[in-house]
């Protein structure tokens, strides 16, 4: 993976600049130890890694106003950080650049039940937000399944999304209002708990800009009352043609499940000798999810058996209890873990219009056998967001870059169907030369005179998003 | 100006020699200000290019008619989940509403609530920038995360950033059924009741307060309306589906101004104590309260109520600016975002302010 070459100017600074931020920080808030910004040389993209010049750690909107300000004079490049748990690089600094991780904004700043809606610094994790109000009822809908460990600030810059996203939409669909740095150093308030703001939609074009734009310290986020109850079905079929058709057929006949997940063999026999959930050997299996009070739950589920039964699945299990329910999603959710049990794995994120389904898998098994290099799939279906796992050995030479060419291959078709490049983890470095595919020149200028106007310098995590050639002049 | 592709609208734009006002309908004219411009027509862009029911995606051309789009999409049981707001009779206007415009102003009705606003369902957009070079953005899948969210930017920018050209959506099942309770209440405690069944976990998509009565709306299949119904109480609305009427706010009174605040719901009838002091008639409330109808005398007054509380104020009739000034950090980034796509600045100029 190509990434500019550091700046020998502002290596040769490097003590000066660092003595600047020291003055507006706390002492255990610049991190400049070699030892220990290697903890920030990389993101969850972890094949690739490059120690920053030094990481930031502020404590406030004000200490991020301070820094991102000496380094806009400075001419440093800033890399912000979430949790690190980025798939795509987004996180990923260059020698020249300072990291500013938010993991100290952690704070819920307002709960406020009577406008469904909570006020956090970015910093703070995902599934902590629901943590903050659950006691009362509530929860955060969007649930990427990293959000043990994500934080806001990335879930807003990669509009991350989940397996419920079908009914609840991604980050961009719950989120209100952001309190946001510029690289200059200035405070912008945008949105809040009333419904619509003035002006032009800056809060829709900051949220999926990848740390472009701004740094996000606070964010105001939608809130929702938990359904009464959920319960999922799972239901094997022989064929993933059949499986998807049977996807689009409960679209049809006006049921939103809450979320509908695939799994295919390769990744059903992983998961059954991982977890034990008691699968069956098929070929496609779909769980499919419903929520509601137990009355309106058991009517949605005979609703969807009856589809399924029309395509005679292998295999039709309703759950009956809890554990039976916990037990069909144990499968799905230790599906990521059980692959790499068998091999290093590069996880892809294209998004297809859910009727093409079929052809596509059917294109990626033959590539993989093309390639000599094999492949999982477990996606969200009911949405279109893929998720094929390429299997590769890091050890051995030339793996890696044969399952880089195999995975570009594979984004590639998913645009020729209609569809994108990246559902929700994001163009980071990883998808960055593949954007040529999907766009031409003005439709990326368009977005990169996004970027010169909150950015004119382009400082902010610069070399991701946009193809290298395509931003050099304006990273010169 | 009435081109009849895209190709033809990039062309007219790029040879344009002055300012120029954006035409879909005309159903939405006298929304926003005035602008003074050659009018380019876009209604000669039309017809829907793809419909995929069972990915819940549709793709049309700008011009073509929002009644063309829900009639087909009502053929096969879906929708547009945000119930567009038809804005002609409000504000005496005959043309047909289409739907460039509908994005243009992001048109929103009362199910907002529940499915979000007009930019949350858009998709995709090709536009033509004021340059006359063709932009696209989006594409047809629900999640894309692919480069900026220009999307989202198109949607209420009034056209001032670029000829919206098509758009994308996704779309939602059209509910089985959909039934109204009523509970009659004065407005603070009415307020109160649809801020509270809004935090139930009933899935409502529609709270609107009017002549002394708080209206619910449930909408989903005939079993689970049924149950949610029960367990919310209130009386069953049997006059036919009031929210037609809330959507368009129809009935308003004949007054000098009308105006759109936008506040937080729980504000809502503090807002509106301090604007029926200024002499301002507060009739409809949609969205829990967030969304208020103000009729009143030609002043600002409904402004400078809602800057003591946080929101914004939009005058759809009446000689005020049109839109709530934003604050100055946000209007130079307005400003600079509308250097970049109409250097010229010949897309509806000053339409927003």
């Amino acid at each position: 993976m190509e990434m500019p070459l550091p700046s020998a100017d502002i290596l040769a600074r490097k003590s000066d600049i660092l003595a600047r931020l020291a003055v507006v920080l706390p002492a255990d808030g610049l991190i400049t130890d070699p030892v220990e910004t290697r903890a920030y040389e990389c993101d969850g993209l972890s094949a690739y890694r490059c120690p920053p010049l030094a990481a930031v750690l502020p404590g406030s909107t004000e200490e991020v106003a301070a820094v991102l300000k000496i380094c806009a004079e400075e001419g440093v490049p800033v890399v912000p950080r979430g949790a690190g748990t980025s798939l795509a690089g987004g996180a990923m600094p260059t020698a020249d650049s300072i990291i500013m991780g938010v993991a100290r904004l952690n704070a819920v700043l307002e709960t406020d039940y009577e406008n469904r809606s909570i006020t956090v610094q970015s910093g703070r994790t995902n599934l902590s937000v629901t943590g903050a109000v659950e006691t009362n009822g509530f929860f955060y809908a969007p649930d990427p399944s990293s959000q043990l460990a994500c934080a806001i600030a990335g879930n807003i810059a990669m509009n991350s999304g989940g397996a419920h996203c079908l009914k609840y939409g991604v980050t961009t669909n719950n989120l209100l209002g952001v309190t946001m740095v510029t690289m200059e150093g200035e405070v912008l308030e945008i949105g809040g708990a009333h419904l619509d703001a003035a002006g032009y939609d800056l809060l829709g074009l900051i949220c999926g800009s990848e740390g472009q734009l701004g740094v996000v310290t606070e964010a105001t986020l939608r809130i929702l009352h938990k359904p009464e109850g959920a319960r999922p079905v799972l239901v094997g079929f022989d064929s993933n043609e059949v499986a998807g058709a049977c996807v689009s057929d409960i679209i049809r006949a006006g049921v939103l499940p809450v979320a509908i997940e695939f799994m295919d063999r390769p990744v059903i026999r992983a998961a059954e000798n991982f977890t034990h959930a008691g699968y069956p050997d098929v070929e496609a299996l779909l769980i499919i999810e419903v929520e509601g009070s137990e009355t309106e739950i058991a009517s949605q589920l005979a609703r969807i058996v009856e589809i399924a039964k029309r395509h005679n699945p292998v295999e039709l299990r309703e759950s009956q209890s809890a554990a039976e329910s916990a037990n069909i999603w144990k499968g799905r959710k230790a599906a990521f873990g059980a692959m790499g049990q068998i091999n290093d794995y590069m996880c892809l994120d294209g998004t297809i219009p859910v009727s093409q389904l079929p052809l596509v898998l059917r294109r990626i098994t033959e590539m993989s056998g093309e390639y000599g290099l094999d492949v999982g799939n477990v996606f969200h279906a009911g949405d279109g967001n893929m998720h094929p796992l390429i299997l590769y050995d890091a050890n051995k030479p030339g793996d890696l870059e044969k399952c880089e060419a195999f995975g570009a291959d594979i984004l590639k078709l998913c645009v020729e169907v209609g569809g994108c490049l990246t559902g929700e983890h994001g163009v980071g470095i990883e998808k960055r030369e593949l954007m040529d595919s999907q766009f031409n020149k003005v439709d990326l200028e368009a977005q990169m005179n996004v970027k010169d106007v909150f950015d004119p310098a382009w400082l902010l995590n610069p070399a991701k998003v946009f193809p290298l050639a395509a931003s050099e002049e304006r990273r010169a | 100006m009435r081109p009849s592709s895209e190709a033809e609208l990039a062309e007219s734009v790029a040879g344009a020699q002055g300012p120029l006002e954006i035409i879909g309908g005309g159903s939405r004219k006298g929304f926003g200000n005035v602008v003074e411009g050659e009018a380019l027509h876009v209604s000669g862009l039309s017809g829907i290019s793809l419909y995929d029911p069972g990915a819940l995606t549709m793709i049309a051309a700008a011009g073509t008619p929002v009644a063309e789009v829900e009639a087909a999409l009502a053929n096969e049981g879906q929708m547009l989940p945000f119930e567009p707001m038809n804005h002609a009779g409000l504000l005496g206007n005959a043309g047909k509403a289409t739907v460039g415009g509908m994005v243009a102003v992001n048109a929103s009705g009362p199910r907002r609530i529940k499915a979000g606003a007009c930019r949350d369902s858009l998709i995709g957009v090709r536009y033509v920038d004021g340059m006359g070079q063709v932009v696209k953005n989006g594409g047809r899948v629900m999640k894309n995360v692919t480069g900026y969210d220009l999307v989202k930017l198109m949607a209420g920018a009034h056209g001032t950033l670029g000829v919206i050209t098509e758009v994308a959506f996704k779309l939602l099942p059209l509910p089985e059924v959909a039934t109204t309770l009523r509970f009659e209440l004065g407005l603070e405690d009415g307020l109160a009741k649809l801020r509270e069944v809004m935090a139930s976990p009933y899935d409502v998509s529609g709270t609107a307060y009017r002549d002394g009565v708080a209206m619910v709306r449930l909408e989903g299949f005939e079993d689970s309306v049924a149950y949610r119904s029960a367990q919310l109480g209130g009386e069953i609305d049997k006059s036919g589906d009031p929210w037609c009427d809330i959507r368009d706010a129809k009935g308003l009174p004949d007054a000098g101004s009308i105006w759109r605040l936008s506040v937080k719901p729980s504000d809502a009838f503090a807002v509106a104590t301090a604007l029926n002091e200024q002499g301002f008639e507060t009739p409809l409330f949609d969205w829990t309260g967030g969304l208020i109808w103000a009729t009143g005398g030609n002043t600002d007054a409904p402004r400078q109520v809602v800057s003591r509380f946080g929101g914004h104020a939009v005058c759809i009739k009446g000689s005020a600016t049109a839109f709530h000034p934003e604050p100055a950090p946000l209007a130079a980034i307005s400003a600079g975002l509308r250097a970049k796509f109409d250097p010229r600045g010949i897309l509806n100029p000053g339409r927003m302010g």
